[in-house]
């Protein structure tokens, strides 16, 4: 209590042993931040950095050709090609499949260009509608109405072996549709 | 009693916080302020201190999986004891805490509590009020079913908007290339541990500084804030008329804390638990995706907006509105506190009311979505088949067959996304009406290719048959007469 602790008289230049031992702990504390930063931001960014890395998108069966009739739009489902051991049924996608003719497609996302709603389709009416935003587009997935700024995403597709493929894996958002990217668009119908 | 008095000695002794407490409790309040409107920072706090009793009773069966996290609802539905009322109980808390949060913001702002030297505690408060949104939205995705799967895709939809980081941010939220597994694990985390950590930490700090600061006076009008004196001013009020918060005010919170937990009580029992709906299975798509009660106007926002102002009104406005919120007490950090001489400030409050109060209200019936069953379930009302022709009876069927119902009611029963059609002759000639339904325009889809010309024949019969008894349809004056010369020997009158 009486004893005050003896302090080195420090001026503005001098520095005590003590506080150069302080500057020292923080610089190395600082330092051993530094060494787990690199890990801890590796593993909390590994969802984007992989995707960048490896890909989350592969080819993905939908069935044979002679499950999708000419001229008509059907849903179908596949399994997302990235899984993780507690995804249960999310993994399981949606898919709109239009033949147009012969081995002429377009595989239409679920989600809504507007804020990824599923949209569903009307063969009467030939439109696909958005049970959320109101969003209405044509069968070849153009916007038709509704606060959609463009038209459905598109997954890319080939034929192999009669069994029609889809580059799929991503979901796809207005400002990220990957879906999109490589599809080669069909001819208006 | 003697031994009880020992003991707390003893832990006094070694914790020291008896005094400080005992300073806490007794400091002075103005005795104006012992009022029920200074009510609902402690009941907010109260329904805090529910939320997390009852959140540590549901993760004792809550598994935070994708695969599971949907069935052990089920189960705490279902299965356990009490388990229904104690997500009732989480569920209704979590609506009174955003409400009660709502109110304690708008008290604090009419009663100029923003200001100096109120201003960080104010700040924090925002922080809160940010908090508290996000956990409403994130308990909303551990209730992990129809409508928290698809309103994960709406919130990555609207993050994915973000410029150039747009599409890590959705990765980073969703844990993935997908809503999956991984994307609830971190919303779990996000629900459970980071926001109410941080929650704790801040609350913390914001009763801290009502304690250090003083509790906001009853505003008069006329007694306006100066940096110079206000402080002054403050402490000869809580000596001339001030008197402990304990027991002198603290009643009143005790009381109304006390009912806001009844209140939720009973609302947990006799409304239920909410959902959980539908399984989070994106197969099943026959599903009306709806976000929670606080979220309703934002859903209604974003059918309204046009689709060219919807992502900058997205990315803009919000990151406005808090820094608008947080500049508030620098912008009118001093003056009049009264409600009473701020006419601005109660209307900005009554617009903004009102205004998320309408929005809300029309996302409850969501007139701008199709109804997608309208075009099987709702028959066309038998007084419009009335005596009609063949060829308008053919074009009734055409108007159900190709769901022009989902968008447009005849009858007040149909979609409201496009107008009623009870009285569209009126409005529309036939030449308009054919153009109208081949070509759209005015958010209708263009229908020219999915009618074949003896649809849409068979149909514009049927439409113009609908207007009033009393009312003749409308008609091109200058068609009749183009059709008269053509035929001169047909009849032309209307």
């Amino acid at each position: 209590m009486s004893t005050k602790p003896v302090m080195a008289p420090s001026t503005g230049t001098t520095i005590s042993r003590r506080g150069f031992f302080m500057k020292l702990g923080i610089l190395f504390n600082g330092f051993a931040a530094m060494v787990l930063a690199l890990p801890i931001s590796r593993f909390l960014f590994s969802s984007i950095t992989r995707g960048r890395a490896n890909g989350y998108l592969s080819w993905v069966p939908l069935g044979n050709l002679s499950n999708f009739p000419e001229g008509e739009t059907r849903m179908t489902t596949f399994r997302n090609p990235f899984v993780m051991p507690t995804d249960g049924k999310t993994v399981d996608t949606a898919c709109w499949v239009r033949r147009i003719a012969g081995d002429r497609f377009q595989v239409f996302a679920i989600n809504c260009a507007h804020l990824g709603c599923p949209v569903r389709w009307f063969p009467q009416s030939g439109l696909f509608m958005c049970p959320c935003h109101g969003g209405a587009y044509y069968r070849d997935g153009s916007r038709a109405s509704g606060p959609p700024e463009r038209g459905l995403f598109e997954y890319p597709y080939k034929i192999e072996n009669g069994v029609l493929t889809i580059d799929a894996g991503q979901l796809p958002t207005p400002g990220d549709p990957v879906a999109s990217l490589s599809a080669e668009k069909p001819p208006c119908v | 009693m003697r031994v009880i008095t020992k003991i707390g000695e003893w832990f006094d002794h070694r914790l020291q916080l008896a005094a400080p407490i005992r300073e806490a409790a007794e400091h002075p309040v103005p005795r104006n302020t012992a009022s029920w409107f200074y009510v609902f920072g402690s009941a907010a706090l109260t329904v805090f201190l529910l939320q997390l009793v009852t959140g540590i009773l549901l993760a004792l069966i809550y598994v935070p999986s994708g695969g599971e996290a949907w069935s052990s609802l089920q189960a705490l539905n279902h299965g356990v004891t009490i388990g229904w009322f104690i997500r009732a109980m989480h569920g209704w808390g979590s609506n009174f805490m955003v409400a009660i949060v709502l109110i304690h913001m708008a008290q604090v702002f009419l009663f100029g509590a923003h200001k100096y030297p109120r201003e960080l505690t104010w700040i924090i408060g925002v922080f809160l009020l940010l908090m508290t949104l996000g956990m409403a939205f994130t308990g909303q995705v551990m209730r992990f079913d129809q409508d928290a799967y698809w309103g994960l895709g709406i919130g990555a939809s609207i993050a994915s908007r973000v410029p150039i980081v747009g599409p890590a941010v959705v990765k980073l939220m969703l844990g993935g290339p997908i809503i999956a597994g991984a994307t609830l694990s971190r919303f779990f985390a996000l629900h459970v541990f980071v926001i109410p950590g941080m929650l704790i930490a801040f609350v913390g700090l914001h009763v801290l500084m009502v304690l250090k600061l003083g509790i906001n006076e009853w505003p008069m009008p006329g007694r306006t804030v100066k940096r110079a004196t206000y402080e002054a001013q403050y402490h000869a009020l809580t000596k001339s008329e001030g008197a402990p918060f304990v027991p002198y005010a603290i009643w009143k919170d005790m009381f109304f804390a006390a009912f806001v937990v009844l209140a939720i009580a009973a609302c947990a029992y006799y409304f239920g638990p909410f959902g959980p709906t539908g399984q989070p299975d994106p197969t099943i798509i026959q599903t009306a995706p709806k976000p929670d009660y606080f979220f309703l106007w934002l859903y209604a926002l974003l059918s309204l907006l046009p689709p060219s102002l919807e992502t900058p009104f997205l990315l803009i406005g919000p990151p406005l509105v808090i820094v608008g919120l947080i500049l508030l007490p620098f912008l009118s950090g001093e003056g009049e506190k009264s409600w009473k001489r701020r006419p601005i400030a109660v209307v900005t409050v009554l617009m903004i009311a009102i205004t998320l109060g309408t929005f809300t209200r029309l996302a409850q019936f969501t007139p701008w979505s199709p109804r997608m069953s309208a075009w099987s379930g709702d028959p066309v009302p038998d007084q419009y088949i009335h005596g009609t022709t063949a060829l308008e009876r053919q074009g009734a069927l055409v108007f159900q067959v190709k769901q022009c119902r989902n968008c447009h009611s005849l009858g007040n029963i149909g979609g409201q996304r496009g107008p009623a059609l009870d009285s569209v002759a009126v409005r529309l000639t036939q030449d308009q009406l054919i153009r109208q339904v081949i070509q759209g325009g005015g958010n209708m889809p263009a229908y020219g290719n999915n009618l074949s010309p003896a649809e849409t024949t068979a149909l514009v019969a049927f439409l113009e048959t609908l207007h009033p008894a009393t009312q003749s349809p409308a008609r091109d004056a200058a068609r009749d007469l183009v059709l008269s010369e053509s035929k001169p020997k047909s009849a032309t009158q209307p």
